[in-house]
């Protein structure tokens, strides 16, 4: 299948008093990644939170894979095989690496029951997950924690991965151990949307990009194009790729 | 292997706390031997009761992460419901029976309606929405003295067989009567320690493990997809069903009920000491904290008089240790343990273990 796996169209979002996103019409290609760019503020992690559900939208339609999934609950989006990695390393503290991966795992409820393949690529992506598998995943590192919250969102097959600033605060090297994993689920056909301040980040992995700016998206188009044009970037973003 | 699988594979994680473990569970598996007076015999079977409920109020608090004030009403429940069959409708086991089933079932529909009802909202509303129904029903049983005997509570026999003056063996062994109060003790004793293995079984299950997440972080629960409400009231209802059990081992035991006995305020604040006091979110912290409890509430007052007279040549001290100051020495002791174990003494004991 090819086409548009997600689409917003018209979003308005309001949190409290505050009104976040002003219409925001944004697409995500099946099978590609999708680059959410823009300053801080212009309501990025809005646009995701209110794709899962985790903010409602006040007006304008979200569509998912040709259902209308805006008045959903979050869980009822979730179990349309999206997942979800927010921002600031978003895993369960308390519980071991183990725990937290088979938590997302709707086929299994022991790691036994988990696809031995499967998970033999997770641990080739991320080795910090299998050297830490029965640890409490409170005591892993920054970067560790990131790795832990991108495998359970992959540990079974997904038609849509949202991300939200991976390489928020980690340091370069383990930003580079992050390029290369969503390189291999962009290889593997996963649709990914992907929410990142690192330059690198968005030049090596974006195919499309979408930057927002007051609540709005203001520029779409490929990330090729865009990583090319520094004025287009200066005045859209305030800086350059 | 057999010990890890009954154990739900949670062991106790360090050697102190299983040593401790092993003590207080050869003490109490044998405690109609080692202490056959009444009051003695009293005090286990109570540790027994709390057990069973402080555990269960770990489920929700220590687990789920709800702040309920409404447990110690399924535990009156649990008790009336022993009580109302009994003196009501006749001492038969039958009658016992459906006393039990009948609060079980009530104390279903009304954790569902709570849960249902109030889980939504944000957690000190939650507390508030709980204590204003515990109050609520610790009034209502008061004044239904018809039913419950308000005030003064309902004295009832139980059957023939778990009757103090009834024999099972008309010689002692061990200088030990083997009477139907002796049969009741082991009937809680084997209830508690299934109720205990249960609920370790449960919060060691997959629905425990996302009862752990929907304490840590709501909203990520729901992001995986994970329907927190729904998941919050079957917790509540499980905990409510064990917190009955606990009451109808009470009015086993005690052969009484009255407001004062399983529905005050009171007793409900001794659960919440005991859990934080023990460990929140680790079971045994429930055993430990319940033994330390109910051990220092029954015997602080012996010791202090002890105390006293040993300080007589120094009045202020010995009026400092006086045994009506017992309460203000208990608070003192629980104000140091909970200062110096901020994790309950299970959580210490293992992060001790684990080199933390």
């Amino acid at each position: 299948m090819s086409g548009l796996l997600l689409s917003l169209a018209g979003v308005h979002t309001h949190i409290g008093a505050y009104h976040i996103l002003h219409g925001v019409d944004l697409t995500v290609p099946r099978g590609q990644l999708t680059m959410l760019l823009g300053r801080n503020g212009a309501g990025k992690t809005t646009a995701l939170r209110t794709i899962m559900g985790l903010w409602r939208a006040s007006a304008g339609i979200v569509t998912f894979d040709g259902q209308d999934i805006t008045q959903l609950a979050t869980p009822q989006i979730a179990r349309l095989k999206i997942a979800y990695v927010p921002e600031n390393m978003g895993i369960f503290a308390d519980l071991t690496v183990k725990e937290n991966v088979l938590l997302a795992a709707t086929q299994a409820s022991h790691a036994s029951d988990l696809d031995g393949q499967r998970l033999k690529w997770i641990f080739g992506l991320f080795p910090a997950v299998e050297k830490f598998w029965d640890y409490p995943a409170g005591k892993l590192s920054g970067g560790q924690k990131q790795m832990l919250a991108v495998a359970r969102a992959i540990v079974e097959p997904r038609e849509l991965l949202i991300v939200d600033e991976p390489s928020k605060g980690l340091a370069p090297s383990i930003v580079n151990n992050m390029i290369d994993a969503f390189a291999q689920l962009k290889a593997e056909g996963v649709t990914i949307l992907l929410v990142e301040q690192n330059i690198n980040f968005a030049k090596r992995l974006g195919d499309h990009v979408a930057v927002m700016d007051n609540g709005r998206v203001v520029h779409r188009g490929s990330m090729a194009a865009f990583a090319e044009d520094h004025a287009l970037q200066q005045s859209l973003m305030g800086l350059t790729l | 292997m057999t010990l890890n699988r009954l154990l739900s594979d949670d062991l106790p994680r360090s050697k102190i706390l299983t040593a401790i473990l092993l003590t207080l569970f050869v003490l109490l598996a044998l405690a109609p031997f080692i202490a056959p007076g009444v009051n003695a015999l009293s005090v286990a079977a109570k540790i027994l009761i709390f057990i069973v409920l402080v555990a269960s109020f770990d489920l929700l608090l220590g687990y789920t992460g709800i702040v309920s004030f409404a447990h110690t009403m399924f535990f009156g429940i649990g008790a009336y419901g022993v009580a109302i069959a009994c003196s009501r409708w006749g001492a038969t086991w039958l009658n016992l029976g459906l006393g039990i089933a009948t609060a079980l079932v009530l104390s279903v529909l009304l954790a569902l309606a709570i849960g249902l009802f109030s889980l939504r909202v944000r957690a000190i509303f939650f507390a508030m929405i709980t204590l204003a129904i515990a109050s609520a029903f610790q009034t209502l049983a008061s004044q239904l003295s018809e039913i419950t005997g308000g005030e003064d509570g309902l004295n009832f026999s139980l059957p023939d067989m778990l009757a103090s003056g009834y024999m099972y063996v008309e010689q002692p062994i061990f200088g030990v009567s083997i009477s139907g109060r002796f049969v009741t003790y082991y009937i809680l004793f084997a209830a508690a320690l299934a109720m205990v293995l249960a609920l370790l079984r449960i919060v060691n299950s997959p629905f425990g493990r996302v009862l752990q997440a929907i304490r840590e972080n709501e909203f990520r629960a729901e992001a995986i997809g994970y329907r927190v409400v729904m998941y919050r009231t079957i917790s509540s209802v499980l905990s409510a069903l064990f917190a009955t059990m606990a009451g109808v081992m009470l009015a086993l035991w005690l052969r009484y009920n009255g407001p004062d006995t399983s529905l005050s305020f009171e007793i409900m604040l001794d659960v919440l000491l005991i859990v934080v006091i023990g460990g929140m979110g680790t079971i045994y912290g429930s055993v430990i904290g319940a033994v330390l409890f109910v051990v220092a509430q029954s015997y602080l007052q012996d010791l202090l008089k002890l105390g006293s007279d040993a300080a007589s040549g120094l009045p202020w001290l010995a009026a400092l240790l006086s045994p009506d100051r017992w309460l203000l020495w208990l608070g003192v002791l629980f104000v140091l343990s909970v200062y110096y174990f901020p994790n309950g003494i299970v959580g210490r004991l293992r992060n001790r273990a684990a080199g933390l």
